[in-house]
């Protein structure tokens, strides 16, 4: 559906098109388009597509959450039970995965989750925008938590964080090579965690985008296999979507738990 | 590639700071704490419920306990009464049936001694009547009465005899 959306608007605009194939380009979707352009100290600050998504995320979580437990109902009614749900699901997640110390960073994980799903699905409405479809997004939510990660680890133990590096066990001779690969495989921490989100949810786009573009160039003859396609594409980038964001809560969790107790 | 141009860079950092922040703090403030204290409080008042029920429940033992032992107590009350009615009875019965016999024994033997001297009056009968008819009987034979110890001596060697 979004394919479709995006590619009758493309033949509008006429400069999404690709070179020469006639068909929209399908990356015309992650374009940012400065809807209110703000300029604070010379830093561009420009209200864009991307942030009105991110503001739309926030307030359907929080408008979401307060209309939900407007009452506080001992019997929860629907609305108050996917929010108790949802509360639980990620209490959960942190005391399996952190444990009862973790719980301390409960409301970040919460709110990131929250927000990351949001973001996914709201990416998903047609004529919407994909926040998470940009790996600067993703990125800077994946460097905030192992900055934050590491700060807290080396806050918890001292110098004796580094101690995490040092693999236990191996013979002495080795350990010059394995504590290398263990900094590098640290390193790479918030390199893999914004990539994964990034590119699944750029990917699913894409290929929506695409898959659209054919059921639109192929017309009524050829157009339903495509469509057919499209549809449970959509159920699957649904998956995609909430997958994504609980993966990238649970890797935060494994993350925090080796920064408090070290393996 | 849009995503790869770092002058959209800018204004999405900048939002993302700006909603995420205010995100968390309103998650953090208002929305987790409320879920929480419902959630708790829900736990609490199951957990105060179930308290109760347990309560209930050790107080419905204990009636049950004290209705069988007073049940039992009772039961054993009522089989020593029993008993002793029965014990009594017996004992009462028992005496009367003493004194019964008692009574019979005293009766038959009185009744013995009469007949043993009804018997031995009746048989000192039985020798006069003899001496009478044999004295009758020789006086009409030979005309002369005998005397009255042979009689005896007769009469008595006859009944032997």
């Amino acid at each position: 559906m979004i394919g479709v959306a995006y590619a009758a608007e493309d033949a509008g605009h006429g400069d999404g098109h690709g070179g020469g194939t006639g068909l929209p380009d399908p990356m015309h979707q992650f374009e940012i388009k400065r809807l209110i352009n703000l300029d604070v100290f010379g830093f561009d600050a420009s209200f864009t597509n991307s942030g009105l998504f991110m503001v739309i995320a926030a307030a359907l979580i929080t408008l979401f959450t307060l209309f939900a437990m407007r009452k506080g109902a001992l019997v929860p009614g629907r609305l108050q039970s996917v929010a108790e749900i949802s509360y639980e699901f990620v209490a959960n997640m942190v005391r399996d995965n952190v444990g009862t110390a973790g719980m301390k960073y409960f409301p970040f994980i919460f709110t990131l989750f929250m927000f990351v799903l949001a973001l996914n699905m709201l990416g998903m409405v047609p004529y919407s925008f994909t926040v998470t479809s940009h790996i600067i997004v993703t990125f800077a939510l994946a460097a905030f938590i192992f900055i934050g990660v590491t700060i807290i680890g080396f806050w918890k133990h001292g110098i004796g964080f580094l101690k995490f590096f040092v693999p236990s066990g191996v013979p002495f001779v080795m350990l010059p090579l394995l504590v290398v690969i263990e900094v590098i495989s640290y390193l790479t921490r918030p390199v893999s965690l914004s990539v994964r989100l990034f590119a699944n949810m750029m990917a699913g786009h894409t290929m929506l985008k695409v898959f659209g573009s054919f059921v639109v160039a192929l017309g009524l003859l050829g157009g339903w296999a495509a469509l057919a396609f499209m549809v449970a594409f959509t159920g699957l980038e649904l998956l995609v979507a909430f997958l994504q964001a609980y993966v990238f809560a649970i890797l935060t969790c494994i993350y925090l738990n080796d920064a408090l107790h070290m393996h | 590639m849009p995503q790869l141009n770092p002058l959209d860079w800018g204004p999405q950092l900048v939002w993302l700071v700006l909603t995420f922040g205010i995100l968390y703090l309103l998650m953090l403030w208002v929305a987790l704490p409320r879920i929480g204290s419902v959630i708790e409080k829900r736990a609490a008042h199951i957990s105060g419920d179930l308290a109760t029920a347990e309560k209930f429940r050790r107080e419905t033992e204990e009636a049950i306990a004290a209705y069988e032992q007073a049940l039992a107590e009772a039961k054993q009350r009522a089989h020593t009464i029993v008993e002793e009615g029965r014990a009594r009875l017996k004992a009462e019965s028992d005496a009367e049936r003493a004194k019964l016999e008692k009574e019979l024994a005293v009766k038959s033997a009185e009744a013995e001694a009469r007949i043993e001297k009804a018997k031995a009056a009746a048989m000192t009968e039985v020798n006069a009547v003899a001496m009478d008819v044999a004295a009758d009987i020789v006086k009409q034979l030979i005309g002369t009465a005998p005397p009255k110890s042979d009689l005896e001596k007769a009469v008595i060697a006859a009944r032997k005899a």
